[in-house]
């Protein structure tokens, strides 16, 4: 039987704001258990929530950026069951009335093809805090310092149809709300996290299969694995003539199996209703205006720009435009050399190698556009070659000072003077004179071998140009 | 509209309050006794109504993001059953 | 002696220096230690704290920076959070709970200057008419000690119907201001939702809830108010709106005011000894120059099914947060999560609240949530659009506040349904959001009747000024209850 699988994604973004989405608590990362959490967020008796102003106008960009429709009023309803690490005994979200609603995304695969994946809708709610399992005398220690983070939950319709499909959403997704600088995508830190709806039918049948979530995957390897091993999981279930649950499964990256969350079985009934504490968010055209005229240039729009503009291809203007900071990063480069190719090149190589191999973000990297341009016109007016610059490139890394003074201090300028290239010539013919004999007789190959010696003999510093012409003109004169 | 035990007791543990077994019916009967006070609420036809959550017609006010609170962590946890290293302890919880 | 005397006249001897703040406060302290045993009307006496308020109050009168209510000493109710002090909400679930923060009401007294003697016992979780259900025991109606002061602020109404306090808050959300204040003789305001802050106003039914004065006197309300109410940011539903002078409109004249009588209000479930009061009063506003205009409001007679769906919806789910891990009663030994939640709630909540919150949880859940939850907030409009067209054609609506005098302890608290219909003329006002008070009006079965005033939204100052109007042709409300003289 062929199988077709539905994927649909849930994935919860948290926003860069200062504070809580309904209190004045700080959301930073990585403080001391509970000292973030305030009478708001333990859901202290009488306390009250407040909106946070930046969450409701995070959420209005994300809903500009994907064309989708953000609404004029949305309300906030409880989500109500119990939980250690719920404080309040419900969670407020939005249910009916979510503040995004149907916009959609083009996503493009490995092999170029491109796809639009619907977005169903993306509400603003508040995170939940966190059970700590080290055992304190057989109990479970909960901080509650992330309780009230704001989150803007996007959530896709079943519109994928492959493990890579999914990623490719999820990439796009992470990109584009760093794009626009509502979350910083960090998914080590949780800032950013996936469930997953999963389920198999027949292919051409209609109906759905009957889907497992799999909750909280923090890396796109992650998903992809944890996608595939579900699907055989289901379609050997039901070959072997079973039925899908639905039901909640986690993924254990360890053992790459997903396993039943067996706490979150029971089927739940969340009692949703409006929160009495909070009123209807109102949106108007003029508002939805100044955030429209904050966003930036979006990823697609740029991509295209740069295959315009810079003659990139098509993949090339896809990485390169995958994260805003790079995308940024190249085009100074660009200008301030006037050699977008190469400029584009060295990003994707040497800057890109770099910054993995130390593990940095681009705002981090220690040469900056404007010191990687510098050393791009010493290559596009030959004061260096390809080869030298690495080494010019690697010196500024170091933090030897720009290019001019890498190449000053270590003598790394080129050598194009004809009268210099030429006594180097004249003696490496001069060493070899069997190899000399042989290319003369015809083997001309041996070429290579003639560069390769010049070059050593002048430490790579000879315009590879012009001893080229010299040799053909020596070695056949 | 009347609830019998079996309905008290799922929507007591919903509600995750321990009923005593002895004390079901007489809950089954007070709530049944109530739920036919509000079934007076069919009387009357609501079909082109629009739901009521509030008094008022007014939308939600904004709060500035700026952090306004401390860190009052020892203050709050005076009056918590249980804590240890500035956590809150649960009995296990299991996933 | 003190204890006779209004809010209003003490602020007065206080400013001229006839009396200390501290004299005052020790009076009061003492006879609530001589008294209250009698009526149970306070959880906690907070006597150290009330001496220094006075004293530092004392001082700030000397210097010549007290404001109307700086040294006046009053109750709070137990459902305001007030720092290091229990606020248990008449809950053995909070019974263990001593605020870290205090509640915008509680700030705002303690910026006027006025002196917390101490917090006053209450219906469990605000839930009750009759001031029964709570675990501190049953408070009693200082005019028969056999009979309830009404609830859930009976023990603010208790309290002040005794003398044992000049007035005290309360709050109301389904008539628990003006019902208890009708059944002990008091003049009890219940504003506008969203007039007083809710911030640290343990949350029984949110979007009903309000908090207000309990006095003797319309005038004494109108002083209170003046510290109560206000814009708080830190509450949502909380309106940005300024507040009035509330005593300024006291003396308007009324002549041409006109007054609605709602008849559904007028209609059989009405003693009809309780008529009688209600009926001498509408004739005296007539002699005042008032214009009587009937009206109806046909969808009131729904307000308490509407009612028993609404609140404890809200209140189930608010009361989720009691659940023995941050705060308050916490179960022995629980083997797991579900028996910690379980017998934390379990033990810690008494029946009626637990009723509601099994009503509320019901009425939310799956495959009911229309046809209670929906429902009942569609009904809500019907009642709260009756009550627009009613102010279409009159200024204020006029009637009982309750349909009995205060019943007997036990009488009811088997029964429910029958103790919910006590609140059958003041629901609807909590639904629609309005203000209304209760204004003593006279007696039947020897016992005191409530004449409830219901105004348009924010027109509380008309309602005290109405209010003061009848009292200064009347004396209901300078009563006192025998063996409190």
């Amino acid at each position: 039987m062929q199988w077709e699988v539905v994927i649909g994604l849930e994935i919860h973004a948290q926003l860069m704001t200062n504070s809580k989405i309904f209190s004045g608590a700080s959301i930073a990362y990585g403080a001391e258990p509970n000292t973030q959490a305030c009478a708001v967020d333990l859901g202290l008796p009488g306390v009250l929530p407040v909106l946070n102003t930046e969450a409701v106008r995070m959420a209005a960009k994300f809903g500009l950026a994907i064309g989708a429709n953000v609404s004029r009023h949305s309300v906030f309803a409880r989500k109500n069951y119990f939980y250690p690490d719920l404080p309040k005994g419900y969670q407020i979200s939005q249910m009916e009335l979510p503040i995004v609603e149907t916009g959609q995304l083009e996503i493009e695969l490995k092999d170029g093809t491109k796809k639009l994946i619907g977005v169903t809708r993306a509400h603003l709610e508040e995170d939940a805090g966190k059970s700590l399992h080290e055992d304190y005398h057989g109990m479970t220690g909960i901080d509650l310092n992330r309780a009230g983070t704001p989150l803007l939950e996007i959530v896709s319709e079943p519109d994928m149809r492959s493990a890579e499909e999914a990623v490719a959403y999820m990439r796009k997704i992470h990109s584009l709300v760093q794009y626009i600088e509502i979350c910083d995508g960090n998914m080590a830190e949780g800032s950013f996290r996936c469930d997953a709806n999963v389920s198999v039918r027949p292919k051409g049948q209609q109906e759905y299969g009957t889907r497992a979530e799999l909750k909280n995957i923090n890396s796109f390897k992650f998903v992809e694995k944890a996608i595939n091993i579900e699907v055989e999981r289901q379609i050997e279930l039901i070959e072997d003539g079973g039925t899908v649950v639905q039901e909640t499964r986690l993924y254990d990256a360890d053992k790459n199996e997903t396993r039943s969350m067996r706490s979150k079985e029971e089927a739940n009934d969340y009692r949703y209703f409006p929160d009495p504490d909070l009123l209807p968010v109102v949106l108007d055209d003029a508002y939805l205006e100044t955030v429209k005229a904050t966003l930036p240039e979006l990823p697609d729009v740029k991509r295209d720009r740069f295959i315009q503009e810079y003659g990139l291809s098509s993949v090339d203007a896809g990485i390169l435009t995958m994260n805003r900071s790079l995308a940024d990063y190249f085009e100074k480069a660009a200008e301030l050399s006037a050699a977008a190719k190469l400029a584009a090149n060295w990003v994707m190589g040497e800057v890109s190698a770099l910054l993995n191999k130390n593990d940095l973000e681009i705002s981090a990297c220690p040469v900056s556009a404007e010191m990687l341009a510098g050393m791009l016109k010493r290559i596009e007016d030959n004061t260096i070659s390809g080869k030298i610059a690495k080494e010019v490139f690697e010196a500024m890394w170091s933090g030897d000072g720009d290019a001019d003074a890498v190449i000053d201090k270590k003598g790394l300028k080129q050598i194009t003077d004809s009268s210099a290239i030429e006594a180097l010539v004249d003696e490496v013919i001069a060493n070899n004179p069997a190899q000399a004999a042989e290319f003369k007789a015809g083997k001309e190959q041996l070429m290579g071998f003639f560069v390769g010696q010049i070059m050593k003999a002048s430490k790579g510093k000879a315009n590879p140009g012009q001893v080229n012409q010299m040799l053909k003109q020596k070695l056949s004169g | 509209m009347s609830l019998d035990a079996e309905q008290v007791k799922k929507i007591a543990h919903l509600a995750r309050i321990e009923i005593n077994d002895a004390d079901i019916p007489g809950y089954a009967s007070t709530l049944s006794n109530i739920l036919d006070l509000v079934d007076q609420m069919s009387a009357v036809n609501t079909d082109d109504v629009e739901p009521m959550a509030h008094p008022m017609d007014a939308s939600q006010r904004l709060r500035a993001d700026v952090v306004t609170e401390t860190n009052q962590r020892d203050r709050f946890q005076s009056v918590a059953p249980k804590t240890e290293d500035g956590l809150y302890l649960v009995p296990q919880v299991i996933e | 002696m003190y204890h006779n005397k209004t809010l209003a006249e003490l602020s007065a001897m206080l400013q001229a220096g006839e009396v200390s703040s501290v004299e005052l406060t020790q009076y009061f302290l003492d006879r609530i230690k001589a008294k209250d045993s009698e009526i149970n009307s306070f959880i906690s006496v907070t006597e150290e704290q009330a001496l220094a308020q006075a004293k530092a109050a004392d001082e700030r009168i000397a210097a010549g920076n007290a404001g109307a209510l700086t040294g006046v000493p009053f109750a709070q109710k137990d459902i305001f959070c007030t720092e290091g002090v229990r606020s248990s909400c008449g809950s053995k679930m909070l019974d263990n709970f001593i605020s870290p923060y205090d509640a915008t009401v509680v700030s705002k007294f303690n910026t006027a200057g006025a002196v917390m003697l101490g917090k006053t016992n209450m219906d469990e979780f605000a839930m009750g008419s009759s001031n029964e259900t709570s675990f501190y025991g049953a408070v009693k109606n200082p005019w028969d000690l056999k009979k309830v002061p009404g609830g859930s602020s009976g023990g603010s109404a208790a309290a002040v119907a005794a003398r044992l306090a000049p007035a005290a808050t309360g709050t109301d959300t389904g008539g628990s201001i003006r019902q208890p204040a009708s059944l002990c003789n008091l003049t009890g305001l219940k504003p506008t939702y969203g007039r007083v802050s809710r911030y640290g106003m343990i949350a029984f039914a949110s979007s009903l809830d309000q908090a207000g004065p309990m006095a003797r006197t319309a005038q004494d309300c109108a002083l209170l108010m003046n510290v109560m109410a206000g814009f708080d940011e830190k509450d949502s539903t909380s309106i940005e709106k300024e507040v009035p002078d509330y005593t300024a409109e006291l003396n308007q004249p009324i002549k041409g005011l006109k007054i609605g009588l709602p008849k559904e209000f007028f209609g059989d479930g009405l003693d009809p000894e309780v008529a009688k009061p209600i009926q001498e009063a509408i004739a005296l506003y007539k002699e005042m120059g008032a214009e009587i205009v009937d009206i109806s409001l046909p969808n009131s007679a729904l307000s308490v099914p509407v009612y028993y769906v609404v609140a404890p919806a809200e209140c189930s789910s608010n009361l989720s947060r009691m659940d023995g891990v941050r705060f308050g009663h916490r179960c022995e030994e629980p083997k797991d999560l579900e028996d910690l939640y379980k017998r934390s709630r379990g033990e810690g909540f008494g029946e009626e609240v637990k009723r509601r919150i099994l009503i509320g949880t019901y009425a939310l859940s799956a495959g009911y949530y229309d046809a209670y939850y929906i429902k009942a907030q569609k009904l809500r409009r019907l009642i709260s659009d009756d009550f627009k067209k009613a102010f279409e054609q009159v200024d204020v609506i006029l009637g009982p506040t309750s349909p009995n005098v205060a019943f007997n302890m036990g009488e009811k608290s088997q029964d429910p349904v029958s103790m919910y219909l006590s609140d059958i003329y003041t629901i609807a006002v909590n639904l629609a959001g309005l203000p209304g008070m209760s204004v003593p009006a006279g007696f039947a079965h020897d016992m005191p009747v409530g004449l409830q005033l219901i105004g348009n939204y924010f027109e509380e100052s008309r309602l005290l000024n109405v209010a003061h109007a009848y009292q200064q042709q009347t004396d209901w409300h300078d009563l006192c209850p025998p063996g409190f003289e």
